[in-house]
């Protein structure tokens, strides 16, 4: 299947997708820099200090993972829902679905779209936080499997909102109304076991608990869940959402009529 | 061989509209086919279906002998798509859009910036190729979506409506380009809404209605089938009374300008000998109406 015109296909959706994203940089690149500039200066500056450490080690090297974290998932998110959405909207998606590329090449395309936009955040929020402390890496594989699986789950995750998607105001309502509280309930600021025992129960339910835990745990070496759960969690999600975001596409719910 | 062949086509929309009722149709290779119908009639909804992008409800599609349904890929790689609304990014460059294109197709970035060199230059779009698309004019935007069909050099093209709302000189030029092209080979489907576009371009014809084929046949067949054809003429002096006219029906429009309407049987030297006895002198006519814009009308009327 992956012949040289579908690698050419795929190359072309992908150079596409980052083209997108790095013509607006002001949009894409710059905002998440500046706001996880402020979760350091208040949360890790000014603020941490005072909650003194969090299992044993200082409040802004804990937090650092979760807030690289968070960026990556954010951005991963928004990159896929806003350029997935708008070719349906102007209707430019109607190229590539004309085109004889596999419905599994086009997915694949944009979520490696998401994934450049989620790593190059990523990368520019790990260069603000060395400006406020001292990053060490415990172990890179767990490092960067779960950076990459993270941010291929929710480049899935925006893909499926944009299909269903029919106005603007719908890629917006899970990203503020699901997605933030899950990402701030996920233990990027704190650890569960702060939390009493039925709140922690309700953790355990919350998958951007295990991202943000896993990604600690290759930064730190410290982590509230079983690293092997967490990348069995991070595995089911990204083939059903996968598999299901396939399915949408062959279907052409969303897209065709 | 058939360019396409379509079988008992069938589209019933999730509001129970039915755009098609099991049309059949069949293009040869190398035709230049008019698909022409009223608003609403199921033209682009046959068009979105042979090019994936609305899903059928029962029937058959073959393109060059390929099943849109198991050989989809296939199928789309013969096909070159100018659809009727413009869908291509605002926010990028015409060169870019073309580009794209090439390599959705999976044409290497070389060769498609030949082809896109070759066909910007031949629409006119050469010295825009920087320019973002959001900033081109109608009639270039349009031409901009014929050099995205054609970055694949496919066998067949499909243009739904492409000179809707473009000037006379632009329509003329892209004709000139449409017929160069089919003359190249390609097998060119079209749908219009101009009927003298159809009339000077295609050599088959099929006329939909309510999502029924009423009429397939080509173009000379079917303007044989027009008995009558009205004329304009304009009047030399002006005249307050029409005389009794023999053969022919007339009317006085004003005083300078007559209507008459001429069964195929009568000829144009009968009607002009009746105007002389009456000492009536002609300096120019003209067709009231495209001929097959007066077929199309009838055809419909009968239909419905």
């Amino acid at each position: 299947m992956l012949n040289k015109p579908v690698l050419i296909a795929f190359s072309t959706i992908v150079i596409k997708e980052v083209t997108r994203f790095t013509r607006i940089w002001v949009q894409t690149i710059i905002p998440p820099a500046i706001s996880m500039t402020l979760y350091f200066v208040i949360f890790g500056s000014l603020i941490g200090p005072r909650i003194g450490t969090m299992n044993g080690y200082n409040y802004i090297d804990y937090i650092a993972p979760g807030i690289i974290m968070m960026s990556i998932i954010n951005n991963s998110y928004a990159n896929v829902v806003s350029s997935f959405f708008g070719a349906k909207f102007q209707r430019h998606i109607e190229e590539m679905l004309v085109a004889p590329i596999p419905n599994i090449i086009i997915l694949a395309g944009f979520i490696t779209g998401g994934l450049a936009r989620g790593v190059l955040v990523g990368i520019v929020v790990t260069a603000v936080a060395l400006c406020f402390t001292k990053l060490t890496i415990y172990s890179y594989f767990v490092t960067f499997a779960v950076v990459l699986m993270t941010s291929i789950v929710f480049s899935l995750g925006g893909f499926i909102n944009a299909i269903f998607a029919k106005k603007f105001d719908d890629i917006s309502i899970i990203p503020t109304f699901v997605l933030t509280p899950l990402i701030y309930l996920g233990g990027v600021f704190y650890s569960i076991d702060m939390l009493p025992d039925f709140w922690q129960t309700v953790s355990i339910f919350n998958p951007i608990l295990y991202m943000v835990n896993a990604f600690r745990f290759g930064m730190l070496g410290e982590s509230d869940i079983n690293i092997v759960t967490a990348f069995i969690i991070l595995i089911i999600f990204m083939m059903v959402l996968f598999l299901f975001a396939l399915h949408l596409l062959n279907k052409g719910i969303g897209i065709k009529t | 061989m058939l360019a396409l062949k379509i079988d008992r086509l069938v589209k019933i929309y999730s509001t129970g509209l039915t755009a098609l009722g099991g049309i059949e149709l069949e293009i040869k290779q190398g035709d230049f086919f008019a698909l022409l119908g009223p608003n609403g009639a199921g033209k682009s909804t046959t068009i979105g279906i042979i090019c994936d992008l609305i899903n059928k409800t029962s029937g058959k599609v073959n393109v060059f002998d390929y099943d849109i349904d198991i050989n989809s890929n296939p199928a789309k790689a013969c096909i070159g798509i100018v659809p009727q609304e413009i869908n291509f990014s605002l926010f990028e460059t015409c060169l870019e859009i073309v580009l794209n294109q090439g390599g959705y197709y999976g044409i290497s970035r070389n060769l498609a910036l030949q082809r896109a060199e070759k066909y910007l230059k031949k629409l006119g779009l050469w010295e825009k190729r920087f320019e973002r698309s959001r900033n081109l004019s109608g009639g270039f935007k349009r031409r901009l979506m014929i050099a995205r069909a054609l970055i694949h050099e496919p066998k067949m093209l499909i243009l739904d409506e492409p000179t809707a709302g473009v000037d006379v000189e632009l329509r003329r030029s892209m004709w000139d380009f449409l017929i160069e092209i089919n003359k190249q080979g390609t097998t060119i489907l079209l749908t219009t809404h101009y009927l003298e576009e159809a009339e000077n371009l295609c050599k088959n014809i099929a006329i939909i209605d309510n999502g029924k084929i009423i009429e397939n046949t080509s173009i000379k067949q079917l303007l044989s089938k027009l008995n009558k054809e009205t004329f304009i003429l304009d009047l030399v002096n002006a005249i307050h009374d029409l005389p009794q006219f023999n053969g022919f029906n007339s009317r006085l429009i004003d005083p300078n300008t007559v209507e008459v309407e001429i069964l195929r049987e009568n000829n144009l030297n009968e009607v002009f000998n009746e105007f002389s006895k009456h000492n009536i002198s002609i300096c120019s006519m003209r067709n009231k109406s495209n001929r097959l814009e007066e077929l199309f009308l009838d055809l419909l009327n009968n239909n419905n």
